[in-house]
């Protein structure tokens, strides 16, 4: 079996992009927490319901984007081959 | 080399921005490409909704009806959502922040008309950003002395050890580029999903597929289009917040 110098290249950026949408357990973790303290804060006020909702929302939003870099170096790797010539 | 990369069936999978036509400027070759074409769509069709709104709200009548109830309905709840992020700086930044409300929320939505969204293109949403970030530099020039703008730079450190200035130069220039490339990536991992699953599972995707463009097109564009919008007027509101005018107030 012969393997050139560009086969080992996309076979590299195949297992590179998927090393990199490892970058999406961090999001996970940090979505739950703010989940899981989003819910606790409607235990304790149930009245604040709507408030709370936008505001985890909101920074899970923001906190996603993290995971979406990687997700974005994983198209990079697989689509757009940068690293081959 | 394609076919081995993906799996066999991937030759229906298509989600890349095409080029349509094809000019000179400048010795630079440059293409028309389909998001050209998906902006004009959508700039088109809110120019045609802003006409026919224009020509209703001269007519407007004491009490509301039918089309003219929705307008308000829209305009009321933008200026609630500016009126919330931006507090006394509203009024300045409500027709800008609303237009690209509206902008983005229909590129966002226009998934589901069977547009390439123009969001998806990092074209779009860097203009967008850097719209934002001249903003952000021009009313910082504008209500703050060269001098404040000199220890903001410098700070945590004093103004005479320019030690962190790099770093907040670094963080200045971050502002822009997270700011397009959250928006973008959110919905081209939308746009790419739903390629997938009509590519690969073509036989048999009926129906189910709603519940994706539910979560995609509509859940996530409409609450990216929120966050865009907050993070554009709080860095704004930041920047032309004044310490003297607050510590007289």
């Amino acid at each position: 079996m012969n393997i050139s110098g560009q086969d080992l290249i996309l076979a590299c950026s195949a297992i590179g992009s998927g090393l990199a949408v490892i970058a999406g357990i961090g999001p996970g973790v940090g979505q739950g927490i703010a989940a899981g303290y989003a819910a606790s804060a409607v235990g304790r006020n149930p009245g604040a319901q709507g408030k709370i909702m936008t505001t985890m929302l909101l920074g899970q939003a923001v906190a996603e984007t993290t995971g979406l870099y990687g997700l974005l170096v994983a198209l990079l790797l697989m689509f757009v081959k940068p690293l081959v010539g | 080399m394609e076919t081995i990369l993906l799996s066999s069936s991937a030759g229906d999978i298509d989600f890349m921005i095409h080029g349509l036509i094809k000019y000179k400027l400048f010795g630079q070759t440059v293409w028309i490409t389909t998001s050209h074409v998906c902006i004009l769509i959508a700039f088109l069709t809110l120019v045609i909704f802003a006409c026919v709104a224009g020509r209703k709200m001269k007519r407007a009548t004491e009490v509301p009806d039918g089309f003219q109830n929705v307008l308000e309905l829209i305009v009321e709840t933008l200026d609630g959502v500016v009126e919330g992020g931006m507090g006394k700086n509203a009024p300045v930044f409500r027709n800008y922040i609303e237009t690209i409300f509206i902008f983005i929320l229909f590129s966002n939505l226009s998934g589901l008309l069977g547009l390439r969204p123009p969001t998806a293109d990092y074209g779009t949403t860097l203009a967008l950003a850097l719209i934002t970030f001249v903003m952000i530099h021009f009313n910082k020039i504008k209500n703050h002395s060269a001098k404040e703008l000199w220890v903001d730079l410098t700070s945590p450190m004093p103004a005479w050890l320019p030690l962190w200035l790099p770093i907040n130069v670094i963080s200045e220039i971050a502002v822009p580029i997270s700011l397009s490339l959250r928006l973008f990536a959110n919905v081209l991992s939308g746009v790419i999903i739903e390629a997938l699953l009509y590519g690969m599972l073509s036989k048999i995707a009926y129906v189910w597929p709603a519940a994706l463009h539910l979560y995609f097109d509509i859940f996530s564009g409409a609450i990216q289009t929120y966050v865009f919008c907050m993070l554009t007027m709080t860095y704004v509101n930041q920047a032309v917040d004044n310490e003297d005018e607050e510590a007289e107030a």
